[in-house]
């Protein structure tokens, strides 16, 4: 066979392959791409306001000869564009791909895409948007990659292509019964033109094979349990050397002096390099330091311990979380924030009221603390640098790190391997820069620098810290007359300029613009609040402190008004309607247009209805048991939790149950959506219960698992019970899965204890605060 | 000093306070076994020596001599290890699979040790071994399917 993809060097797959295959590439054998560039999906109406996969850069691309492949052997290769980080993306995607196709599953193979979004289409793995945005792009490459090979059968038999159809993994001729096998098909299909997008025929939904099933497996299972899949620490590159590096421990900081004479002592020790800091704001810029680089990690290790560094702490030494949180509470005290949205009058409405509630709710920092810690390979070769690194965004990698090679991004290769988890850390490449600068310090030689956990708590781009103000009213029959909302955290906009001290759009349209409350009087604003660290994203982002402190407030209130808590919530929410996220002066709406996004407070209400009846509110329980309930709006996506507690006397809190309930529109992968929902229950007992990163003279005072706890088997809840609501069809649109599970589960906790002991935490995390 | 990694010998000249965890990844290429703290936290570096779970990230060659130590890549070499991973995949546990090297490792060693462990049993076995995606459910009970189809509990 002498076809080949064009860019096969460009292809890297990332499990299931030798060592040196990963470097070599891997030959793709039938489908040819022949000229010509990918036809983009982008809107031809250049004025247009554009939402959703079109108003990502780079959009999408669906031509099949990008993203498939069959050899002569049948078996089918898809490209996942996306990176695998635990939602199952790998899987997923592809899955669309092999339904459309009629592929069989055994038969598919899925190798990873390098960073390249011209040819790809956007990458940027976040924002819960993979299959949101690119469930139609892929069913249209596998429906046009059928249509060819259809298309080449007909030809082949002399017959109209309407007496053809594919049936797993053949194409057959109804009339006569004769088969032809996709591997027979494969050059003759790969030689047609491409089909033009209106023409393609989709399959109904009926036909699905794989598209809301249960039971596709895992593309990376088995590699995983055996040890076999390939993640960022894992690459090996022929000559490779190991760095870490000592990173300044206070934001912007840098070094003064030192001393690395005891360092390159250390048996195995080759080189120690200073790196330059970069000043504030962040961006994407690594944070300097001394590294030490060495024949294995280990040694490398051992030569930092023995550096002698004296660090120019810079002008965020001073940050100390304590005094932080005093500063937002005044804060959030006071008016004359940047007032967000305003209808009625607030003032008035909390003046004149028959009652009055009040109360702040606090979220310190949180790390993403992924298994695997941030980690990156890098080796330049005449004149060109290749990186293998876990990376959530390989085009921005892939800018990044040209800029800083003063390259152009045509010479820069950004290999995505597997991810040990990224809950939005691996968005920011400052880790590839460093592997890429020190390839250089090392002539070109390949340097893989690995952070360790102390590194990754350090010197993260944290979840930000947030005190939620929230004030209400209410009437004498116990309606609510008017609703106050202050937010005050460090912007994400801040580690990309400095100066910012207001929240963002993006941020703003996280749970605090988007609240569909039907009170007359409602007020937000955004006091300033300026950052002293890195500020990033976190699995959720801003919906977690909102969701915990609006969730958390409406229990208290319904608890005071002596209303059920369920009862009270329906009634805010208001009847079941539409509400256009621009009358709430939301401008972002998950980048989804507000029309055929509209913030439905009927899907709302199914799920907080849903999840009551699946879990039984209300029902009786022992003493020192307590039901709680929460629901959220996040990622376009409605979600409700119940968790059921048991706290001791002597305050030790246990979970024995949990419910969740999901709409997230029509369901791709059921499977993977039980299991982002069954992990964001258990990431949110984390922060609820221990996770906490706390500051003091500029520097994080935790340093590993032992101070930064996350939950572990004994502590998580026992059972978990996911609730996937069925969408009408798979017309409705799509909504996020891997972070909508998260904002309800702190706050349906804090319910649930206050319900078992009659103690209110405003205050995360829980940790000590129910000991008596 | 001599390490016998999977039945296989190796001759290799380092430090003896030299972790495994390093020597396995970085000197032999075995990168089944993975680097999630450095300090026995985490679990995610676990490997069975003289078939007992141990945090190889803190545990030195030196004390490894005359002793079989034994990686996620050979768990499949026993029938125990097998039902642990044929589970595993059944039940779909792994979400990003860092960990999941850790898991399966503590999971066949108890599972060796204990064919028909109760809840309690696998929580004082598994709680050394965190899963930040959080795959903890489906982990017990796939350790419970895979002693029900290795023939511990009926
Ligand atoms: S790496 Fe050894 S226990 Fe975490
Ligand atoms: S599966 Fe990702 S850390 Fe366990």
């Amino acid at each position: 066979m002498n076809t080949s993809l064009k860019n096969e060097s460009l292809q890297t797959e990332i499990t299931n392959i030798s060592r040196r295959n990963l470097l070599k590439g891997f030959a793709l054998t039938g489908f040819v791409l022949a000229v010509g560039m990918p036809f983009s999906g982008f809107a031809e109406d250049e004025e247009a306001p554009k939402y959703g996969r079109d108003a990502m850069p780079h959009g999408w691309v669906d031509n099949p000869l990008i993203f498939v492949a069959i050899a002569e052997d049948g078996s089918v290769t898809i490209v996942s564009h996306r990176s695998e980080m635990g939602q199952g993306v790998r899987t997923s995607l592809p899955m669309v791909v092999a339904d459309e196709l009629e592929a069989d599953w055994e038969k598919v193979k899925v190798i990873q895409a390098p960073g390249d979004e011209e040819r790809y289409g956007n990458q940027d793995t976040d924002g819960s948007r993979s299959v949101r945005h690119f469930f139609m792009p892929m069913r249209n490459v596998g429906a046009a990659a059928r249509m060819m090979l259809e298309a080449a059968a007909a030809a082949h038999w002399g017959v109209g292509v309407d007496e053809v159809f594919a049936e797993n993994h053949q194409i057959k001729h109804r009339p006569s019964g004769k088969v032809l096998g996709y591997g027979e098909l494969a050059k003759a299909a790969a030689a047609l033109d491409v089909p033009e997008r209106e023409t393609l025929r989709l399959k109904n939904p009926d036909q699905f094979r794989y598209i809301g099933k249960q039971s596709t497996k895992l593309i990376d299972g088995e590699d995983i349990v055996t040890g076999k899949a390939i993640y960022g620490i894992d690459v090996q590159v022929d000559g490779m050397v190991h760095a870490v590096i000592a990173r300044p421990p206070v934001y912007g900081g840098k070094v003064k002096s030192f001393d690395d004479s005891e360092a390159l002592k250390v048996p195995g020790v080759i080189k120690v390099v200073l790196l330059k800091g970069s000043p504030p704001p962040a961006v994407f810029n690594p944070l300097g330091g001394v590294a030490v680089i060495a024949e294995n990690t280990w040694a490398a290790m051992q030569g930092r311990e023995k550096l002698k560094i004296e660090w120019d702490h810079g002008e965020n030494a001073s940050y100390n979380t304590d005094e932080y949180r005093q500063k937002m509470l005044e804060a959030a005290s006071s008016s004359g924030g940047k007032v967000l949205r305003s209808s009625g009058d607030v003032a008035k409405a909390l003046e004149t009221a028959d009652k009055t509630y009040k109360a702040d709710y606090y979220i310190p920092h949180l790390s993403q603390a992924p298994m695997e810690p941030p980690v990156a390979t890098a080796r330049i070769q005449n004149g060109k640098c290749e990186v293998w690194a876990p990376t959530q965004a390989p085009q921005a990698s892939k800018d990044t790190v040209a800029k800083w090679l003063e390259m152009s991004p045509e010479d820069v290769t950004i290999h995505v391997t597997l991810l040990g988890g990224g809950f939005g850390r691996k968005s920011k490449p400052d880790y590839l820069v460093e592997a890429a600068l020190l390839s250089r310090a090392m002539q070109g030689r390949a340097v893989q620098v690995t952070w360790s956990r102390e590194d990754d708590i350090h010197n993260g781009y944290l979840h930000t810290v947030s005190i939620e103000h929230l004030e209400a009213a209410v009437n004498a029959d116990g309606k609510a007359t008017a609703w106050l909302h202050r937010t005050v955290a460090p912007s994400i906009s801040s580690t990309f300029d400095a100066s910012s001290v207001h929240q963002m759009p993006i941020e703003l349209g996280m749970g605090v613009m988007n609240i569909p409350f039907a009170i007359d009087n409602v007020q937000i604003e955004n006091p300033e609040a300026k950052a002293h660290t890195r500020i990033g994203w976190f699995r959720s982002v801003a919906n977690i402190p909102r969701a915990f402190a609006i969730q958390s407030f409406i229990a208290e209130m319904a608890h005071d008004l002596d209303r059920d808590h369920k009862a009270f919530l329906l009634e805010l929410i208001g009847p079941a309607r539409k509400i256009n996220p621009v009358e709430l002066n939301d401008e972002w709406n998950y980048g989804e247009s507000p029309e055929k996004y509209p913030l439905d407070t009927g899907r709302l209400r199914r799920v907080v209805e849903a999840v009551c009846e699946k879990a039984n509110w209300g029902r009786d329980l022992p003493a020192g048991r307590g039901l709680g309930l929460a629901t959220h709006y996040s990622f376009v996506s409605y979600t409700a939790a119940i968790v059921e507690v048991e706290v001791s006397e002597d305050g030790e809190l246990t979970i024995p149950r949990m419910d969740i309930a999901v709409d997230c529109g029509p369901q791709v992968n059921p499977e993977r959506i039980r299991s982002q929902m069954e992990g964001a229950c258990i990431m949110g007992v984390s922060l609820a219960t221990v996770g906490e990163i706390s500051f003091k003279d500029g520097a994080v005072e935790q340093d590993n698992f032992d101070s930064y706890q996350v939950t572990r088997m004994n502590e998580s809840p026992r059972e978990i019970h996911v609730h996937l609501l069925p969408a009408d069809d798979f017309n409705t649109p799509l909504g996020g899965v891997g972070e909508p599970g998260l904002p309800p589960i702190a706050p349906a906790i804090c319910n649930a204890i206050f319900a078992a002991t009659g103690k209110r935490i405003r205050n995360l995390p829980i940790r000590y605060q129910l000991e008596s | 000093m001599k390490l016998s990694v999977n039945g296989e010998s190796h001759e290799v000249n380092l430090p003896e306070d030299m972790p495994i965890l390093w020597t396995l990844r970085d000197v032999l290429g075995m990168t089944g076994t993975k680097f999630g703290c450095g300090k026995a936290l985490c679990g995610a570096c676990t490997v069975m020596l003289d078939g007992q779970p141990i945090r190889s990230c803190s545990t030195p060659i030196s004390a490894a001599q005359g002793k079989q130590i034994t990686t996620v890549e050979a768990v499949s070499k026993d029938k125990v290890g097998q039902a642990i991973q044929q589970a595993w995949v059944e039940l779909g546990v792994p979400q990003c699979g860092y960990c999941q090297s850790g898991q399966v490792v503590s999971a066949t060693a108890l599972l060796r040790d204990n064919p028909n462990p109760s809840d309690a049993d696998i929580d004082n076995a598994m709680s050394g071994n965190i899963c930040r995606c959080g795959t903890y459910n489906r982990i017990r009970d796939a350790i419970k399917l895979a002693a029900t189809n290795n023939g511990g509990a009926q």
